[in-house]
C-alpha cells in the first residue's frame, strides 16, 4: 500500500515519484536485522562526545576560540560529531550499500527496465541516506540539548545544515562508489574517513595547525560542514563565513550528483 | 607431515602431532597474509598513528598539566597500543571467521583434512596473535620515535599485548561461529568494541566516571592491557597488581577458547 501512495504524495508523474519509489524500496527491505545496524548508528557519536567531549573534556577544560568566545570542550567537540554523524550516517548509505546494490545485487538493472532512469536512482538513493542522515542529526541534536551544549533555538538551526552537510556527503561519496571496483577499496574509503574525522577541527580548532596543513584542512568538506554547524551551534560573527560553507556544500552535492549519473550511465547503460 | 624412520634406528623424538598440525594451519594463514599484507597497513599501523598524532599530540597541547603526571601523548600512548592490539585482534577474529565458515568454507576443507578442531582453531588464534604482536610492536616503535616511553619495561608490553589479543580474539572467534550474517558482526564492533575503546581509560583515566560505569570498564579485557601497557611504558607500578590483571585476561582467554572450541566442533564435526 505504502509503495502506491508515498511516490504518489510527492507526484503523480515524471522524475520525482520515480525517484521516490527507488527511495522507498529501501524503506520496505528494513524488515530484515539491518534496521538494527540502521539504528545503531547513532550511537556512534553519542559515545564519542561523551568520550571525548566530557572524558576528555575533564581534561582540556575550557577552550578559547580565536573569535574570543570561551566555551567548554564538550560543547566544542559536539557540533563537530552531529557534522560527523551526519556525514557516516549518508556516507554508509551512499558507499557500502550502494556499491553491493549495484554490483552484487544488481538491484539498478532491474530498476532500469522500468522508466526509471540513472540519475533518478541516482537522486531516490541520495533521499533516502539523507532519511538515515537526517535521522541521526535529529537524534543527536536532542542529546546536544539535553546535556545542555547548545540552546533549543540553535539546535533547530543547525538541523537544516546538518541536512545539507549529509546531501553534500551522500552525494560525494556516491559519485566515488561509482569509480571503484572491489570491496578492497573501501579500505581505502573508510581511511579517508577516518582521517577526515580526526583532523577536521573536531578535536582542536584549525587554528592550532601548521599554517601549510591548515590550508589543506579548510578545503575538506568536513571541516567545512564542522565549520557551518560549529558556527551555528556555538555563535558567531562571521555570516559570510558560514554562507560560504553553505555554498561549498550545494556546490559539492552537486557535482556529485551528476558524476553518479553519468557514471551509473556508463556503468548499467551498456 | 610424516617424517620417515628406517627400519633399526630410533624414531626422532618430535612434539605431539598436534602442535605440527597447528603449526601447517598457521603456515596456511601465513602464506595468505603474505599476498594481503600491504591492505593491512592501513588500518592496523596508519590510522593509530595518527589518532596518536589527533590526540597525544593535537588535543595534548590543550591538556595543561598533563595527566597523571606525564603529558597526554606520553599518556595515551600505552592506550593506544593496547587498543590497536584490541581492534586488530577483534577485526581478524570476526569477518575472517565468518568467512571461513559461511563465504569461503575454508575450516570445512581443513577439517576434512588430517586436522583436529583443534588445530584448525588454534592455527587460525595463532596467525591472529601474530598479527596482534608485528602491530603492536610497530606501533611501539613509532612511539618510542616519538619520545613516549620512558623505560626498557615497555618491551614487556608485547607480551601482554599478545595476552590481551588473546582474551578478545578467543570470545570473538566463539561469537563469529555461531553467528549467521554479519550485521552482527557490525553490532559487535559498535555495542561491544568501540565503547571499549572509548571508555577504558584510553584517552582519559577511568577515575572521572560514575561508580557505576567505572567499574563496567574493570570487567572489559581492554582496561587491564591498558593499565599494564601504561605500567610498562612509563616505568611505573600498576594500579592493580599486574599478576591479578595477567589471571583476568587469562581468563577471558582460557573461557573464549573452550567456547569457541565447542562451537567450532558443532559446526565442523558431524
Amino acid at each position: 500500500m505504502v509503495a502506491l501512495i508515498l511516490p504518489r504524495l510527492v507526484s503523480f508523474e515524471g522524475s520525482a515519484r520515480r525517484s521516490t519509489s527507488v527511495a522507498e524500496r529501501n524503506a520496505a527491505a528494513l524488515r530484515s536485522a539491518y534496521w538494527l545496524v540502521m539504528i545503531s548508528g547513532f550511537a556512534e557519536p553519542v559515545v564519542y562526545l561523551l568520550s571525548i567531549g566530557v572524558g576528555v573534556g575533564a581534561l582540556v577544560g575550557d577552550l578559547t576560540l580565536p573569535s574570543g568566545a570561551v566555551v567548554g570542550y564538550a560543547a566544542f567537540v559536539a557540533p563537530a560529531m552531529l557534522a560527523s554523524a551526519a556525514m557516516s550516517g549518508a556516507l554508509s548509505e551512499t558507499t557500502f550499500n550502494f556499491f553491493g546494490k549495484m554490483k552484487y545485487m544488481r538491484l539498478y538493472e532491474g530498476m532500469l527496465a522500468t522508466p526509471v532512469r540513472p540519475f533518478e536512482i541516482a537522486l531516490g538513493e541520495l533521499a533516502w541516506a539523507m532519511v538515515r542522515g537526517s535521522l541521526y542529526s535529529a537524534a543527536f541534536l536532542v542529546v546536544m540539548v539535553v546535556l545542555d551544549l547548545t540552546p533549543v533555538g540553535r539546535a533547530l538551526l543547525a538541523f537544516p545544515a546538518a541536512v545539507l552537510a549529509g546531501f553534500a556527503f551522500g552525494a560525494l561519496g556516491m559519485g566515488l562508489t561509482t569509480f571503484a571496483r572491489s570491496w578492497q577499496d573501501f579500505d581505502l574509503m573508510g581511511s579517508i574517513q577516518f582521517t577526515l574525522f580526526l583532523f577536521s577541527g573536531t578535536f582542536v580548532p584549525a587554528e592550532s595547525y601548521h599554517p601549510a596543513l591548515r590550508w589543506l584542512v579548510e578545503v575538506t568538506p568536513l571541516y567545512r560542514a564542522v565549520h557551518l554547524i560549529r558556527g551555528i551551534s556555538i555563535g558567531t560573527e562571521q555570516t559570510l563565513g558560514l554562507l560560504i560553507d553553505v555554498g561549498y556544500l550545494l556546490l559539492v552535492t552537486a557535482v556529485g550528483l551528476v558524476i553518479a549519473g553519468r557514471r551509473m550511465t556508463t556503468l548499467l547503460c551498456k | 607431515m610424516s617424517t620417515a624412520t628406517h627400519a633399526g634406528s630410533a624414531a626422532p623424538a618430535r612434539s605431539g602431532p598436534g602442535l605440527a598440525a597447528t603449526m601447517a594451519v598457521f603456515e596456511y594463514h601465513l602464506v595468505g597474509y603474505r599476498r594481503t599484507w600491504r591492505g593491512t597497513v592501513l588500518g592496523s599501523f596508519l590510522l593509530p598513528l595518527l589518532t596518536m598524532l589527533g590526540f597525544g599530540v593535537g588535543v595534548g597541547a590543550y591538556v595543561d598539566g598533563g595527566v597523571a603526571g606525564v603529558p597526554y601523548l606520553d599518556y595515551v600512548v600505552p592506550g593506544l597500543v593496547a587498543s590497536t592490539a584490541l581492534q586488530v585482534a577483534a577485526g581478524e577474529s570476526s569477518w575472517p571467521v565468518l568467512g571461513n565458515f559461511a563465504w569461503h568454507k575454508i575450516y570445512f576443507a581443513q577439517a576434512a583434512a588430517p586436522l583436529r578442531v583443534g588445530d584448525v582453531l588454534g592455527g587460525h588464534l595463532l596467525f591472529v596473535l601474530f598479527r596482534v604482536a608485528l602491530s603492536a610492536a610497530a606501533f611501539l616503535l613509532v612511539a618510542t620515535v616519538f619520545g613516549a616511553v620512558h623505560s626498557v619495561w615497555a618491551l614487556a608490553a608485547l607480551p601482554v599485548v599478545v595476552l590481551l589479543g588473546c582474551a578478545v580474539a578467543a570470545p570473538t572467534f566463539a561469537w563469529s561461529s555461531t553467528i549467521t550474517s554479519d550485521s552482527y558482526l557490525a553490532l559487535l564492533f559498535r555495542f561491544a568494541v568501540l565503547p571499549m575503546s572509548l571508555f577504558a581509560g584510553v584517552f582519559f583515566p577511568v577515575e572521572s566516571m560514575p561508580v557505576g560505569l567505572r567499574w563496567v570498564a574493570y570487567a572489559t579485557p581492554l582496561w587491564h592491557g591498558v593499565d599494564l601497557c601504561r605500567a610498562a611504558t612509563l616505568g611505573v607500578a600498576p594500579q592493580w597488581s599486574a599478576a591479578g590483571h595477567l589471571a583476568y585476561l587469562g581468563l577471558w582467554a582460557g573461557g573464549g577458547w573452550w567456547l569457541a572450541h565447542v562451537r567450532f566442533r558443532k559446526r565442523l564435526v558431524f
